[in-house]
């Protein structure tokens, strides 16, 4: 159950492109799930900045010097995101979460591959602990424009079998796209099931070369958010339910984790012709 | 961490065409579904409702994406009713709510005068609405999409429509302040029947990509809310008022804080909706219930209900 928490900055440090920020987050931790997500209101009641920003929980400790405590990694994108990665020690951030639906963690243990673009694979640490407690191989791949932008790398080099690094730029690791080294990884680690958090099209991507090698493919969608928690309706895209009809499903809380199988991936930003409700079903 | 109102020595009350409510503060219609996810974050008893978001005849896709722009102190929507329809929000929205008695006020939306009159036929004779708020807000296909609340006639036939079939509950009229002249459109609909009017519906308006040159929204125009737009609402209010003494209003639009809710009440609402500040703030009801009842006690004023129409002479 999501509790609101009025947090206080513990630290605020730099990681590559990005802010790796920590916050006091009270009972939070006690029911967080990989997978699942914080939203952070931005200044107080007199910001003009009224929506919520949404963020991966990356680390989360139930219990510490703070009691409960979490870490997020912040891009500074916009003027929100930007006065986040401001904060300071002990300035106080209104939270929310834990927030969505975590990872689904195989029955069995078999092998698994996950793969984050950019900070996208903020999730994907305390997801790789909970596949290794269940007995699984956890094989990464982390991708990135350049090397600032890689997040993750010792983690995922301490928690992974292997670690493959794809950059856009060749700044590190191959050059490339994460879905260029993944065809080969699948075959060599008879990998069944795939996990992957960043932007859209890679999402896209890696699940069609999940589905043309019949293993699943989970993913962390990043959809545009007003709420976070269910009210809104904002953060919809076209999904096809176990009937076999596609419905407008919030992201926030049918997701953010979706069977990339059912995801319509390319009629996303479209109400496909015979959705439920469309008038056409 | 579910948290509760608390009036401390102030008489918070709201009377609400009879029903003694301990709170005048309820969630707006569109900005809290049907109540459900809210329930993680505060006692919806303890407030003084739900205005659920509208439902429609038939269960309803929306519009494709981008439906949401931030903009300053606001936000523009463009959601498109999203929902489920009118027989499933019965069976299982209004009856989650009303097993947990929390009080309800149902929102309902058409594309026509007859499907208004349809949805008010499936709300008959059901006791467990306190409620229902007509959302003539939304376009008329049968009139070139023109929106029924702007206009006195159309506004008038689709309250004339549900009225026919609700003679024993309370009916609300949502107005839009998109219209030259809302003392009009009030006087319309209080003639064709209502009870009362909630103040105010989102203002119309567009954002624009800098990138594309196009509309953000996949439909072009969209819904502005929040506190950009409050001091509209307390005009809209405070003018229906002078024009109505005794029209009950559920006044909304950029409800933040306490301090805001007591303009409107200044102005003339008998109760309150607080929307687009819950995306911001998911208890923000309980705690503007809350502020209200602190800045009433710390200036020695023992009940709210005194301090209405006080902005009027």
């Amino acid at each position: 159950m999501p509790i609101q928490h009025e947090s206080s900055v513990i630290s605020n440090s730099r990681a590559g492109a990005y802010h790796l920020i920590s916050l006091t987050a009270g009972d939070i931790p006690k029911s967080y799930k990989p997978g699942q997500f914080v939203t952070l209101s931005i200044d107080g009641l007199a910001s003009s900045l009224i929506l919520r920003r949404s963020f991966s929980i990356y680390q989360a400790q139930d219990r510490g010097v703070y009691g409960g405590s979490i870490e997020i990694v912040v891009a500074a994108h916009g003027e929100g995101t930007k006065w986040i990665t401001q904060l300071r020690r002990n300035d106080s951030v209104n939270i929310v979460g834990p927030l969505g639906k975590p990872f689904p963690i195989p029955k069995d243990p078999v092998s698994c591959i996950l793969i984050g673009g950019g900070y996208g694979s903020a999730p994907l640490f305390r997801l790789a602990e909970a596949l290794k407690n269940r007995g699984c191989r956890v094989d990464f791949i982390l991708g990135a424009q350049n090397s600032e932008k890689l997040f993750g790398l010792l983690e995922a080099r301490r928690l992974g079998h292997n670690v493959v690094i794809t950059t856009a730029d060749g700044s590190a690791g191959q050059t490339g796209f994460v879905t260029d080294p993944l065809p080969e990884l699948i075959e060599k680690t008879s990998s069944q099931v795939i996990y992957s958090c960043g932007p859209m099209p890679m999402l896209s991507a890696i699940t069609e070369i999940a589905k043309a090698n019949k293993i699943y493919s989970f993913t962390a969608v990043e959809e545009a958010m007003a709420c976070g928690i269910g009210v809104c309706m904002t953060c919809v895209l076209p999904v096809i339910g176990e009937d076999g009809v596609t419905r407008m499903l919030r992201s926030c809380v049918d997701g953010p984790i979706f069977n990339g199988e059912k995801v319509r991936w390319s009629d996303v930003g479209t109400v496909p012709s015979e959705t439920f409700g469309s008038g056409n079903h | 961490m579910v948290t509760k109102t608390n009036s401390g020595a102030v008489d918070m009350s709201c009377d609400f065409f009879g029903v003694k409510l301990a709170s005048p503060v309820f969630t707006a219609s569109g900005c809290a579904a049907s109540g459900k996810e809210l329930s993680n974050f505060m006692d919806l008893t303890s407030i003084g409702g739900v205005v659920t978001k509208s439902v429609m005849l038939e269960p309803r896709a929306g519009r494709a994406t981008p439906r949401m722009s931030e903009t300053p102190s606001g936000m523009l929507n463009g959601i498109g009713l999203q929902g489920p329809g009118i027989d499933y929000f019965l069976e299982n929205d209004l009856s989650w709510l009303s097993e947990r008695k929390i009080a309800t006020i149902v929102s309902i939306a058409g594309n026509t005068v007859e499907e208004f009159s349809k949805l008010a036929y499936k709300l008959k004779n059901r006791p467990e609405i306190l409620a229902i708020e007509v959302n003539i807000s939304c376009p008329n296909v049968e009139n070139r999409n023109k929106v029924f609340a702007c206009n006195p006639v159309t506004a008038q036939d689709a309250v004339k429509a549900v009225r026919k079939h609700i003679s024993n509950v309370p009916l609300l009229a949502k107005l839009s302040p998109d219209v030259t002249d809302i003392v009009e459109i009030a006087g319309s609909v209080i003639k064709a029947g209502v009870n009362g009017l909630s103040l105010i519906n989102t203002l119309l308006g567009m954002a624009i990509d800098t990138n594309t040159f196009k509309p953000v929204l996949s439909g072009g125009t969209g819904g502005l809310s929040g506190p950009a737009i409050r001091p509209v609402a307390v005009r809209c209010i405070h003018q229906v008022r002078a024009a109505f003494s005794e029209v009950f209003i559920l006044g909304s639009g950029g409800l933040r804080t306490g301090s805001d809710g007591l303009e409107f009440i200044a102005a003339g609402a008998n109760a309150l909706s607080v929307g687009t500040a819950i995306f911001n703030d998911p208890s923000a009801p309980v705690r503007i219930h809350n502020e209200i009842a602190e800045k009433l006690g710390n200036k020695k004023i023992d009940s709210l209900a005194s301090v209405r129409n006080a902005a009027h002479d």
